[in-house]
């Protein structure tokens, strides 16, 4: 186990590794109540290009809190989190996420790991455009391009072209849920990270959302996702993980 | 009378009279010290020296910074001349001209050329200086900077660090506000190409015979205990901007009284309908071209 | 981006006699990164930025400024100790800026905005009254101000109007590292996001690596990459901004987090 784990380039006849996952941990200490709480114990997860993976497990078995470790959001308490890098007119290079240093995870985050989180975080008044736009032109591509691409993802997914220019921020749940989406879809990250994406979306904009997923698959993304939506699950994910069997024990 | 004892020996025995006073009113040891610093002046063209005003037997205001740098430096052969607005006769020059009679008994004159030193509030002569005049200039207030930042520490160290941005933010301020530079008096000067000097509230149209004059200027400022001098041909530049140079203005006509052009000229109004007519603000200057021109005749 | 490394401290201390206003500070901030200082009133926030800022002498500990040679390397002088006070305040005046909480500390309110701003470009030596102003024109739209009050002073404006012409002037000479002090406090909420929109654009824009203090960690969350907590003068705990936020692991921050009122 351990010398696969230093050779995380192995194939297995899918895309390379993307994401290699081991003997991570976290609990979380409640100072106010001087409490430990495990959540997390041996972790284990690789995830290849081209493939999308499943979290499953039951509500609080901790599906995303690792989503959030990977995505450098919660800091682990041990084991490691590799992820392969873009880099800036370089070669690919392994970061580990667990480690204390902050600008490799934000150059991660822009060049690399995509996350869509099931809430919208902006700045108000910028427009439904720009934020859509934003993580593409933060990632390097040019600005007519980004918007290009913004432009139709939120055609794609039904926001109506009126509320383009107006504040996610006044929209509704749905709304906000779809511009979300379109900023998560606006850069083609190599990894991507996605926590209920097709949750409160009616079944026209969940059979696109699902299209956007099995293209990004496709075009060679690793993909790691939550779904409670099953027959999501089995028809874009190729294998299913159960966070249950990293649960730590409470003590 | 100790300080008498101590005076006679440097300075001539005043007149039975007056024999109350030092030679030009202040005691000798107040003249050293500001002699001491109208030297540091002129070793540093433009700069502010501090030195320890006394009070003077007239009001602030009324010249007692320039009355103090006469008196340190008149010598009982001196000639001196008290202009005010360019005026021999006006109260204020005529009081600093008496004052000085009393005490110190040197000559006086109203004739520039005959002139030694020179006391002025306002003006520069118009008839040329020479290297032997002193001109001293009364100042209100020294410190050119004062119109945008009123700290006094953070003034000095701008003129200590040349940090002259903010003189130019009020030329800008000017040209925004009337479409040029409307400051028409006390026009900023940057001397020697270091200190930036308020050169006194003389009209802007005065500002090119401060740079490269033969005489000696030394500018005292009583209430704030300065003194700071342009020595004898020492560049002067007034502040300007590429776009809107330095324009020293001037009414575009002659003296109604004795038809000099060039000069500075006083805007006289003469009756209750606005009539007016532009007469020369140096009445020496004035008198000797009417003097001339009847002689010519 | 982020880009290279160019301001550090490097266990800052000052101490007021006994009394400490900040120890052992030490932080990073590299070019198009925003880091924020957060922590109650007295934590030493602002101890910090004015040792930071080349206002105050610090008892001990580096602030360095970090400079590219020609041949590419970082070169790091400590603003204190290598640099004369000449250099100091030219670099305060020229690669550094510094916003105030209240813009009539920052802003010279008798002088018009466009003298506001062509201040710092004639302190830089600009002598050309019409390049100046079309320059001040151009920051004044870019920070949203109509171009028809560039002759107005600054006691007509609103105060978001205010806070606006004050980045205008601070950034008007192409600083590379700008200090802010709670530049949102005291303003109407609509006009705080207006300004927070217009700080992150211009970040973006030209590349700015500023140190923001705040209390509000709702501004440290929209603005900010990175961030420091302080308590009773020490850094108690520092990272990327959603980690603190969502993941506090120090008593402290914890504390801080569970306080935010939610809306």
């Amino acid at each position: 186990m351990a010398t696969t784990r230093s050779e995380p380039d192995r194939t297995d006849g899918r895309g390379p590794v993307q994401i290699d996952i081991s003997g991570l941990k976290k609990s979380f200490h409640l100072f106010g109540q001087n409490v430990s709480i495990p959540v997390m114990e041996g972790g284990e997860l690789c995830v290849h290009a081209g493939e999308c993976v499943a979290l499953i497990g039951e509500s609080g078995a901790g599906k995303s809190t690792l989503m959030r470790m990977i995505y450098g959001n919660y800091r682990s308490n041990g084991g490691k989190i590799r992820v392969r890098c873009v880099a800036q007119g370089g070669p690919e290079k392994w970061i580990d996420v667990g480690l204390p240093h902050p600008h490799e995870i934000i150059e991660m985050r822009r060049a690399t790991l995509g996350y869509v989180s099931q809430f919208l975080r902006v700045i108000p008044r910028v427009s439904t455009l720009d934020i859509v736009a934003e993580p593409a032109i933060a990632a390097g591509a040019a600005p007519e391009e980004a918007v290009a691409r913004a432009k139709q993802l939120l055609s794609r997914l039904r926001v109506r072209e009126t509320l383009w220019g107006l504040s996610p921020l006044t929209f509704s749940g749905g709304e906000q849920q779809r511009v979300n989406i379109a900023r998560g879809f606006a850069h083609r990250f190599p990894i991507m990270l996605l926590d209920e994406p097709t949750a409160s979306l009616d079944a026209v904009n969940r059979e696109t959302v699902l299209q956007l997923i099995e293209e990004a698959r496709d075009d060679g993304a690793a993909i790691i996702g939550i779904f409670h939506d099953s027959a999501a699950r089995a028809r874009i994910c190729s294998r299913e993980i159960d966070v249950s069997a990293f649960t730590a024990q409470a003590a | 009378m100790s300080a008498q004892d101590l005076s006679s020996a440097a300075a001539p025995a005043p007149a039975e009279e007056e024999a109350d006073y030092n030679f030009a009113y202040l005691d000798e040891n107040t003249k050293r010290m500001i002699r001491r610093a109208l030297l540091k002046a002129v070793a540093i063209p433009g700069y502010q020296t501090p030195f320890a005003s006394r009070e003077m037997p007239m009001p602030y205001g009324w010249g007692t910074g320039g009355v103090q740098v006469t008196s340190a430096c008149l010598t009982e052969s001196d000639s001196l001349k008290v202009i005010d607005q360019g005026a021999d006769d006006t109260t204020n020059a005529v009081s600093i001209r008496k004052f000085f009679e009393r005490t110190a008994r040197v000559a006086t004159t109203t004739r520039t050329e005959e002139a030694t030193i020179i006391q002025t509030r306002h003006r520069i002569p118009e008839t040329p200086l020479t290297e032997n005049q002193i001109l001293v200039y009364q100042v209100p207030i020294p410190e050119p900077l004062r119109f945008l930042e009123p700290r006094e520490t953070e003034t000095r160290k701008m003129h200590a660090l040349e940090e002259y941005g903010l003189m130019h933010v009020k030329l800008y301020e000017d040209i925004a506000r009337h479409g040029h530079i409307a400051t028409a008096y006390a026009y900023p000067v940057q001397v020697g190409r270091r200190y930036v000097m308020d050169p006194s509230p003389i009209p802007k149209f005065d500002n090119p015979k401060l740079s490269n004059c033969p005489a000696l200027q030394l500018f005292g400022a009583g209430r704030e205990q300065r003194i700071y001098a342009v020595p004898p041909y020492t560049e002067a530049i007034s502040l300007d901007f590429e776009d809107h140079p330095f324009d020293p203005g001037g009414v575009d006509q002659p003296c109604a009284l004795c038809g000099a052009t060039g000069v500075y000229l006083d805007e006289v109004i003469t009756d209750d309908q606005g009539t007016r007519m532009y007469v020369c603000s140096d009445t020496d200057h004035c008198e000797k071209t009417r003097a001339d021109a009847e002689a010519a005749q | 981006m982020i880009g290279a490394p160019l301001f550090k401290l490097s266990g800052l201390t000052k101490l007021y006699g006994a009394r400490v206003g900040c120890r052992h500070a030490s932080l990073e901030v590299r070019a198009g990164e925003v880091l924020a200082v957060v922590g109650e009133s007295g934590s030493g926030k602002s101890t910090l930025l004015s040792c930071a800022s080349g206002q105050m002498l610090p008892t001990s500990g580096g602030v360095l400024h970090g400079a590219t040679s020609p041949d590419g390397r970082t070169v790091w002088r400590d603003i204190y100790q290598d640099l004369s006070e000449p250099e100091r305040r030219k670099l305060l005046r020229s690669e550094w800026a510094y916003v105030h909480q209240d813009a009539r500390d920052g802003l010279r309110m008798s002088v018009s905005a466009g003298g506001n701003i062509g201040e710092r470009m004639m302190a830089a030596g600009a002598r050309r009254y019409g390049a100046i102003r079309r320059e001040a024109e151009a920051w004044l739209a870019r920070v949203e101000i109509p171009t028809d009050r560039l002759d107005d002073r600054p006691t007509a404006f609103s105060g978001g109007m205010r806070q606006r012409l004050q980045i205008a002037r601070a950034l008007a000479t192409g600083p590379k590292l700008v200090f802010m002090d709670e530049p949102t406090g005291g303003l109407d909420v609509s006009v705080q996001a207006r300004l927070l929109d217009l700080v992150r654009r211009l970040v973006a824009e030209y590349d700015l690596a500023v140190i923001i203090v705040t209390h509000d960690l709702a501004v440290a969350r929209l603005l900010a990459h990175r961030m420091v907590v302080m308590k009773q003068g020490r850094i108690v705990e520092s990272g990327l901004t959603d980690q603190i936020l969502d993941d506090p692991l120090h008593p402290y921050s914890q504390l801080l987090v569970s306080s935010i009122l939610q809306t």
